[in-house]
């Protein structure tokens, strides 16, 4: 018999009755990968499209599709309202002010592109950009050549032995050249949340600008960029549900005005003339070319799916799956977590080895069990190396995923141990 | 996908004891490799007698699949001349891509046969292949 704790715990614990209710939203979930039951735990690098987003997409395709903002005819005056709704929601969203704030890239990345070639316009030599050591290759890539360009001084923040970044780091490194601080809102590597708030606080304090990659924060965080006071934040759809190739970047209008065009082209034009043009105003002005309306379409529905069950809630789920797995694979001695294993300021990702054995083969072998995880470096060298890694696995959780799930992942890596000829 | 065709025993042992792996005092030659989406990186050494190469090693870190691929490269072309061992590494990549439909062409590769079926996980091929281009490049630089 159970004791009276232990029902207790079951009672409350939210994931068993959570995920199941969810999960036969997305029909891709429902399917066998050699011969198994598909574990879908790769959330960090995409997520799955639940019935509602599919629908709305395709709905789009078979009735609305034209290209936005150029024709006088009716379907083209559909479509513009079904991308101008789109940005609408967004702006919701992330509580920003005006909907001409929300620009829609591809990606985080080309967000993130977009603002180091078009911030050029602000910096000057010698002046200093801080990012951190946790930052994704797209975060640290496009301020390098900035750098570099511009002949800045590109300096990093690093996290102390818990993982964490220290304000007393900002602190030491900001100074009155450091102009622009780009951060990550969560770490894809180890799950860490950074203090942004706090972070920008202190950067406006010293006039830098500061850059918020949000592309791990923005699906599982409730985020309000005002109470933030972040002067940029980018995101990409496809990890919150949408599809892929639709992203945004908020910037402040009054900065966003400041910038020169990124991509030139049509439909962000005022008046062209052989030698010189004018530029569109906001948003236009930053989307160059034919847009994707079906991503913008497909982003609204998987922000409506997220919002009608709350985002809080998805947050508190994933971190009762994490803190579920961390302490089963607490109890194996031969996994390695590279990463904090508190719940303190972190969301549903764990990276991790076994021990004497490569992460590429543990996700070969764990895929032949269904079980889809990422291993590599997860486009984050300068991070593995800072922590003398060569590689990790890496679990990352979303709203449909569940503790059986994570008894059979468990299960799945004494599997990988035999294979290597380990006892498990 | 069969685990056992592709992690086999003797690829197990290669990657856990491989007497290929340290670093080859007076090498003539010293390649890197590197696969930058997966991190496997290996450094190659080589010796030459004239245009026999007579010793070999590697250094470096990667998965089962890489390391084992690499120390059974080094087996295979210890004391073969460069020419041969250019056609050795045509085989192999042959192999993996599939080019080769006839197996007693691929005979020639002795133990890398056992990596034959790696042709049938894309996702792992780089893996596989990886020293071999190594080698390649290495040869090329020597001729």
């Amino acid at each position: 018999m159970k004791s009276k704790q232990e029902y207790a715990v079951k009672e409350n614990s939210l994931s068993d009755k959570f995920a199941p209710k969810y999960k036969d939203d997305f029909p891709i979930l429902n399917q066998q990968i050699n011969g198994k039951d598909l574990i879908y735990f790769d959330n960090a690098a995409t997520t799955q499209k639940p019935e509602s987003v599919l629908d709305a997409v395709d709905n789009y395709n078979r009735t609305i599709n034209a290209n936005p903002h150029r024709g006088a005819h009716t379907l083209s005056i559909r479509a513009t309202e079904a991308y101008e709704n789109a940005r609408e929601k967004v702006k919701d969203f992330i509580n920003a002010e005006k909907s001409e704030e929300i620009i829609f890239t591809r990606n985080t990345t080309e967000s993130l592109n977009l603002l180091a070639n078009s911030m050029e316009a602000l910096v000057e030599e010698g002046d200093e950009i801080l990012i951190s050591v946790l930052e994704h290759h797209s975060n640290i890539l496009p301020w390098q050549q900035l750098a570099e360009r511009k002949n800045l001084k590109l300096k990093y923040l690093y996290p102390d032995q818990n993982y964490r970044i220290q304000l007393s780091e900002l602190r030491e490194k900001l100074n009155e050249k450091t102009k622009i601080l780009s951060i990550s809102q969560m770490s894809n590597v180890s799950g860490v949340i950074n203090p942004v708030k706090e972070m920008i606080e202190l950067a406006h304090q010293n006039d830098a600008l500061v850059v918020v990659d949000g592309a791990q924060g923005a699906p599982h965080l409730k985020t309000d960029v005002r109470a933030l006071d972040a002067d940029f934040y980018a995101f990409s759809g496809h990890k919150m549900l949408a599809p892929m190739g639709i992203g945004v970047l908020y910037g402040k209008k009054a900065l966003l005005e400041e910038l020169p065009p990124f991509l030139k082209g049509g439909g962000m034009i005022e008046y062209v003339k052989e030698q010189d043009s004018t530029y569109a105003p906001l948003p236009e002005k930053f989307e160059a070319g034919t847009p994707n309306v079906e991503g913008a379409v497909g982003l609204q529905a998987a922000i409506e799916y997220l919002e009608d069950i709350g985002l809080d809630k998805i947050k508190e789920h994933e971190l009762e799956l994490t803190e579920y797995a961390l302490e089963k694979m607490g109890e194996l001695d031969y996994v390695e977590i590279a990463g904090p294993t508190d719940l303190e300021d972190r969301g549903g990702i764990i990276s991790f080895n076994l021990r004497d054995i490569h992460s590429h083969d543990l996700a070969t072998i764990v895929d032949s069990e269904g079980i889809a995880i990422r291993s590599g470096h997860h486009c984050a060298q300068p991070l593995m190396k800072f922590y003398q890694l060569n590689s990790t696995g890496r679990i990352s959780f979303y709203l449909y995923n569940t503790k059986a799930e994570v008894d059979k992942f468990i299960e799945s890596l004494d599997k990988v141990r035999e294979v290597f000829g380990y006892g498990s | 996908m069969d685990l056992n065709s592709v992690y086999t025993e003797l690829i197990m042992e290669h990657n856990k004891n491989s007497r290929n792996k340290h670093s080859l005092e007076g090498a003539d030659l010293s390649e890197h490799g590197h696969n930058p989406s997966c991190g496997d990186d290996i450094t190659l050494e080589l010796k030459f007698d004239e245009d026999i190469i007579s010793d070999a090693a590697f250094t470096g870190s990667g998965c089962a699949i890489s390391q084992a691929s690499t120390s059974i490269m080094i087996d295979l072309i210890k004391g073969k001349s460069i020419e041969e061992a250019l056609e050795l590494v045509e085989t192999f990549i042959a192999m993996i891509k599939k080019d080769i439909k006839d197996p007693q062409e691929l005979r020639k590769l002795k133990d890398a046969m056992a990596l034959k079926n790696i042709s049938n996980m894309p996702a792992r091929v780089k893996c596989a292949v990886l020293s071999w281009y190594t080698l390649k490049e290495a040869l090329n630089e020597r001729n």
